[in-house]
């Protein structure tokens, strides 16, 4: 192509104290072309893009817009030279209208009145012109998680941005929202943009960009076009050795251990039935917000069921208690390991023994035993292989995956009956994802009862003995995994289930 | 310029954050000295004599600051779990009240002080414990928040007293000075020092600081609570009983706090007024936020303020600087803290 690239960042390289965050990276873009940023988490994706942006100054490395070089370290610049940016964590205000967030920034501070009117006309021109939707007089707030995406490119457009970039996009998306955000921004590059957008998720770059560039470890190490690739490939590449996810072998369920019969919770779940037996895994499938964060809390010991029959071991529950829950031998992973899991200001053996320090083995007499508590944790630091996992340091300070495997860690320490898993590989890269799928997967072969809640169908579908589906706080029917299909599960999803065929109970 | 979270918070930095922020406050309250027309390295020289330079100096420093320790002791065990405690002068004269009310009468005045130094200090705490557990309740039951409700409650607690001091409690010996009757001798808490109004609450307070760090450091209950302050919702995930976690911090922060009113009354006045605080409550705050919420450094920032408030009164006499500038520097110390904080968790990079 002889045209000059819309965008070109040369010789990018920035170092963070003993880290080589970005290493001579190059990347061009065309007009018209979507390239995804495909790396792990700390491959050094955010931070060239922050560089480009103009929030950090590159320790060597030139961008150029259109030819012409931006100066560096200077947001301002970059947005007049049409680059917009859509952060992973939205910056808009939840109190005004979608108008109001997109036009602001874009007038003079000191004037008397907004032009509205003509804001609202360009706003609307551009919500047309890229097929983006919106009213613009709702408020932020009252937008779902999709919608308010949708309002944080308007603004970056509102700023006549040829250039977009996003980070993380879907990250917040249920698998439904990211389909229509692929299909936009497919349409707005067939419309002019030019679109770099950040991922660590392979199927979606292979999906929605034309080229991949693949960054390991602060480098460059690929480029591939969309349509010459696969996931294999690219998840080598991401990660730099082979990586398979784990698959489950055949088991022979035991005893029904959890059981719901008619089980309702307030209006977030509704007569739910589900049967789970020891050695075998119980996968619930849907898009987010249809009650599996309640049947987690229920599963976990937070809330009692209002209505129906639930049974742990054959004993009715009927109060909520966490710590009935843990005597009896349930392992349970939280939704949310950042909000739930973890106390992010809290060391590390205290966060492994926090949930058990009630027990013998952590306190006597009410105080506790910080030697069996430290080394109970330096077991679980090396057989869970969390790294950077010094007793007392803060939690806070291990990555997502390895704080997610300490979470797993003192689960499974004990070899637990029950196993709950809620999204047990929610924002966690390529590598991570094995290592905790081989572990719920030993978990099962050990004898334990799994009931796995995922977005993931992927990961429902690999590590499941039988799929029930979740929507609007009720459950379908189990199907057999290994006779479901990917299609019908989407049915399913959308709470369409009346011709599905129940698996019998073993 | 750019302020950017750290990754990790050096100890030195926390334990020199304190000391930075009492040096800024010095600083600034040392320009309005100088503006007021003296020398502030003299006046801080005068201030310092006045809180050491003599036995009764420095008794009187240590008699200042046995309140202060007790309430910033209430403020940081609240604060700690985030039970966000601003009553603690109201607990404190409801503490004060009680003791007036349930240790004046002559039915009481036989009894060895053995028993009645600590019954008459279990009212103070149980006083001050119930006037906290009001607003906690409010806010466990609806959601109110407690800043507010214990705020206004110490404007309750005043009226109350004052109440109680013009009315039932009345001294009718006080010669229409609106105060309330005394306790009796055996509830008088013995000096540490003859002839100084140093009293045994100081080891008392003391020794709850130690008590208290212990029970933090060390105890399923220390971890619950931090927990429970830190991330509520990871707690209860944790099997934290949340709600039992938040009223026994109550139940220490505004026993605490009663307590402290309790011990002033004991051992230092004799009975209640409405003058028995100069903001004993208020000041323990900043005590706390001095401390970083460790309870053993409230010791060392109750100990600060005592200097402050005892010295300027002496360095007022000498220089006619008005010893409110006391208040000030204190006052100031909290911003400067709050600032310093800060620091510890940011930093600017250019």
């Amino acid at each position: 192509m002889t045209q000059t690239p819309v965008l070109e960042l040369i010789g990018i390289s920035k170092r963070f104290g003993d880290t080589q965050a970005n290493d001579d990276i190059s990347i061009s873009l065309d007009k018209g072309e979507v390239v995804a940023l495909l790396g792990e988490n700390g491959a050094g994706k955010t931070t060239l893009m922050s560089i480009l942006f103009g929030h950090y100054t590159p320790d060597s490395g030139v961008v150029k817009v259109a030819g012409v070089e931006l100066p560096q370290g200077k947001p301002r610049a970059a947005i007049n030279a049409g680059v917009g940016m859509v952060h992973q964590h939205f910056s808009l205000s939840a109190n005004l209208t979608v108008l109001e967030n997109v036009m602001t920034g874009t007038e003079r501070l000191f004037r008397l009145g907004s032009n509205t009117r003509a804001g609202r006309k360009k706003l609307m021109e551009i919500s047309e012109r890229f097929g983006l939707k919106v009213d613009p007089d709702a408020r932020v707030g009252d937008l779902s998680v999709g919608e308010q995406q949708r309002v944080e490119i308007l603004k970056a457009l509102y700023n006549d941005a040829q250039i977009l970039i996003l980070d993380e996009p879907t990250a917040v998306l249920t698998n439904i929202e990211a389909e229509k955000l692929y299909a936009t921004l497919r349409e707005m590059a067939a419309k002019g943009l030019s679109l770099i957008f950040i991922s660590h998720k392979l199927h979606e770059v292979l999906a929605a960009a034309d080229r991949v560039v693949v960054l390991r470890g602060g480098k460059a190490v690929a480029e591939r076009k969309a349509k010459d690739t696969d996931r294999a490939e690219l998840a080598e590449l991401m990660v730099g050795r082979r990586v398979a996810r784990p698959v489950r072998e055949a088991s022979t369920p035991g005893a029904v251990v959890l059981s719901a019969r008619g089980v309702s919770v307030g209006t977030k779940l509704t007569d739910l039935d589900f049967e789970l037996r020891a050695g075998e895994m119980l996968g619930i499938i849907g898009v987010s917000g249809n009650g599996q964060t309640t049947l987690a809390h229920l599963v976990s010991g937070l809330v009692a069921p209002d209505d129906g029959t639930f049974e742990v071991f054959g004993e009715p529950v009927t109060r909520a208690s966490v710590t009935a829950m843990i005597e009896k031998g349930v392992g349970r992973i939280p939704e949310d390991r950042n909000a739930e899991g973890a106390i992010g200001d809290m060391t590390i053996w205290e966060n492994a023994v926090l949930e058990r320090v009630f027990s013998s083995r952590f306190s006597k007499a009410g105080l506790v035993d910080r030697q069996a508590a430290r080394t109970f944790s330096s077991q679980l630091v090396e057989r869970f292989d969390v790294r950077g996992g010094d007793p007392d340091k803060r939690i806070r300070l291990l990555s997502g995956g390895n704080m997610q495997k300490l979470i797993l860690g003192r689960n499974l320490m004990d070899d637990p009956k029950i196993l709950i898993a809620a999204q047990p590989t929610r924002g966690l890269d390529e590598g991570a994802i094995a290592a905790v799928h081989a572990r719920i997967l030993q978990a099962r072969k050990a004898g334990a009862a799994v009931l796995l809640i995922s977005e993931d169908l992927d990961e429902v579908i690999s590590l499941a003995d039988r799929i029930q589906a979740i929507a609007g706080g009720r459950l379908s029917p189990p199907v057999d995994a290994d006779k479901a299909d990917p299609r019908q599960l989407g049915l399913m999803m959308a709470g369409d289930w009346d011709d599905v065929e129940p698996a019998h109970a073993h | 310029m750019r302020i950017e979270r750290r990754p990790h918070r050096p100890l030195s930095l926390i334990v020199l954050s304190p000391i930075i922020a009492i040096a800024a406050a010095l600083a600034v309250s040392g320009g309005l000295i100088a503006i007021a027309g003296a020398n502030p390295f003299v006046a801080y020289g005068l201030i310092l004599r006045g809180a050491f330079g003599s036995i009764l100096g420095f008794t009187e420093m240590l008699t200042r600051a046995t309140p202060l320790i007790l309430t910033g002791l209430a403020a940081a065990v609240a604060f700690r779990a985030k039970v966000w405690n601003i009553g603690g002068e109201g607990q404190f004269y409801i503490g004060a009240i009680a003791v007036a009310a349930f240790a004046s009468g002559s039915w009481i005045a036989g009894w060895p002080p053995v028993l009645v130094i600590p019954m008459a200090m279990a009212a103070g705490a149980i006083a001050g414990m119930a006037m906290l557990l009001v607003p906690l309740g409010l806010r466990l039951k609806f959601g109110v928040d407690e800043v507010v409700t214990s705020l206004l409650l110490n404007f309750v607690a005043l009226l109350f007293v004052s109440m109680m001091i013009e009315g039932p409690l009345r001294d009718p010996l006080a010669f229409g000075w609106p105060s309330s009757v005394p306790v009796v001798d055996a509830a008088t808490l013995p000096k540490l020092i003859e002839r100084t109004r140093v009293h045994i609450g100081l080891i008392v307070a003391i020794g709850l600081a130690f008590a208290i760090y212990f029970i933090q450091a060390r105890t399923v209950f220390g971890l619950q609570s931090r927990a429970a302050g830190l991330n509520a919702p990871a707690a209860r995930f944790a099997g934290v009983p949340w709600v039992r976690t938040l009223v026994i911090v109550a139940c220490m922060s505004g026993g605490l706090a009663g307590l402290a009113g309790a011990i002033e009354v004991m051992g230092v006045r004799g009975y209640v007024a409405s003058d028995l605080s100069p903001g004993y409550g208020y000041s323990g705050i900043i005590v706390a936020m001095l401390a970083n919420l460790h309870p053993i450094g409230v010791i060392a920032a109750a100990l600060f303020a005592a200097i402050m408030f005892v010295g300027s009164d002496s360095m007022s006499r000498a220089l006619g600087i008005p010893s409110y500038i006391a208040d000030v520097t204190v006052a100031l110390s909290l911003l400067t803290m709050l600032v310093s904080l800060f620091f510890t968790q940011y930093r600017i990079v250019r």
